[in-house]
């Protein structure tokens, strides 16, 4: 039951549903992001403050009077999310945190990958015993989907525009697994939406282990990409069948598992998306899609994926 | 200093939100097919599916009609109708 501002009047809420991310958030029908947290928050349990940068999580989990989160929350600047992490974790070891509170941060590619990534080079370096999320759709889709170094080669964004040669990104998205590794971060791993017995393991994993750790989520977005809210949780299927987005985990930089695959043709996970048509409408653009195979291969082949 | 009501957010207030109301597709149990595996719950971005002793039950107060659930379910249990208001 909430009690109305004024104290006047009583309202109660329809249902006694009891997620620690609240229904009746903004999120757009079938948003991918918002079934990683819901998922997420499953496993951290209420013991557990949470830092998110500007971007859709934390635009749809929090207008006035009508936050969703159920655990204590943090919204930093799009820019410092770990640094604000940082600073909780000072707080509550400064007061001894009797209860073992877990801080976690969960943020979007932008926030992550591109201008929070100074500030989380800092927390992998200080070694703070954080677990960040990062929840990639794969653009800047709370402004209106620009690209960002996380949008992969070969998709159209309002950014990186598909017109006359143009045929979208023209480079690889980057490689954040490897720049987590690369800091000695001792617990790193990718996990999907579309297998979540697989990610309340890993987030378990995350929060127990000491230090930083780091998990990567591929979240799709039907307004970014352009395909039915129904088919969210098909294409995050459709991403890891195919190699493109693999499933894998790494401690103190050892590759201790990664999920094998009945490798199915990339266009599969291509064609559904608006944000790839253009791809197979004009053959002078086959070499990209040639491209996009060869990085599925690439990954099937460096994890072992088969 | 008393902190005024106007800067207090209460946890879990977007209970409040009637997200049915965005909804244009309804999704409809078919009780008899449903085996009660959760799936459409643990998928649902909304949180409305609770799985009852009969099968499956659609919240629509939130539910926004995505459909994820009609697409996941293993047995194909759900269906969609256009919604009429
Ligand atoms: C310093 C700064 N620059 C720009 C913005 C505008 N802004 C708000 S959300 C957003 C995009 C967020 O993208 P991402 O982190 O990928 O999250 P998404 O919205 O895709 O979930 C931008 C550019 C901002 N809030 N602060
Ligand atoms: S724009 Fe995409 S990521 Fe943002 S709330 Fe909508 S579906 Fe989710
Ligand atoms: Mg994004």
């Amino acid at each position: 039951m909430i009690v109305d501002r004024e104290g006047e009047k009583e309202m109660t809420m329809q249902t006694e549903v009891k997620e620690l991310h609240a229904p009746g958030h903004r999120a757009c029908p079938g948003c991918g992001c918002a079934i990683a947290v819901k998922s997420i928050l499953r496993e951290t349990g209420p013991n557990t403050i949470v830092v998110s940068p500007t971007g859709c999580l934390e635009t749809f989990t929090s207008p006035i009077r009508g936050s969703s989160w159920e655990v204590p929350w943090i919204h930093s600047l799009f820019e410092n999310a770990p640094a604000i992490a940082t600073g909780v974790l000072a707080g509550l070891n400064a007061k001894g945190n009797p209860d073992g509170t877990k801080v976690v941060v969960i943020g979007g590619d932008g926030g992550t990958y591109d201008i929070g990534m100074g500030s989380l080079s800092g927390m992998f370096e200080r070694k703070d015993d954080i677990l960040y999320i990062c929840y990639d759709n794969e653009a800047y889709m709370n402004t209106g989907i620009q690209g960002s170094s996380a949008t992969p080669l070969g998709v159209g964004t309002t950014t990186t525009p598909v017109t006359g040669n143009s045929f979208g990104k023209t480079v690889e998205k980057k490689d954040l697994v490897a720049i987590a590794l690369a800091h000695g971060v001792p617990y790193v791993a990718t996990a999907s939406i579309a297998n979540l017995a697989d990610l309340k393991k890993k987030v378990r994993k995350g929060m127990d282990n000491p230090g930083p750790a780091f998990i990567l989520m591929l979240t799709p977005c039907n307004v970014g990409w352009g395909y039915e809210p129904e088919e969210t949780v098909e294409l995050a299927r459709k991403a890891v069948e195919t190699g493109l987005f693999p499933i894998v985990e790494f401690e103190d930089g050892d590759l201790v598992s990664a999920l094998k695959i009945r490798p199915v043709p990339v266009e599969e996970y291509l064609k559904p998306q608006k944000r790839y048509q253009h791809l197979f409408k004009n053959e002078k653009f086959t070499d990209v899609l040639e491209a996009i195979r060869k990085k599925a291969e690439d990954n099937i082949k460096k994890f072992d994926l088969v | 200093m008393d902190l005024l009501l106007g800067g207090v957010c209460k946890a879990g207030e977007s209970k409040r939100l009637e997200t049915g109301k965005w909804r244009s597709f309804r999704p409809v149990v078919d009780r008899n097919r449903c085996i009660k595996c959760g799936k459409c719950a643990d998928l649902c971005p909304d949180s409305c599916m609770e799985i009852k002793e009969d099968g499956a039950e659609v919240n629509l107060y939130y539910c926004k009609g995505c459909l994820i659930c009609m697409r996941e379910c293993p047995v194909k249990a759900i269906t969609k109708e256009v919604e009429e208001k």
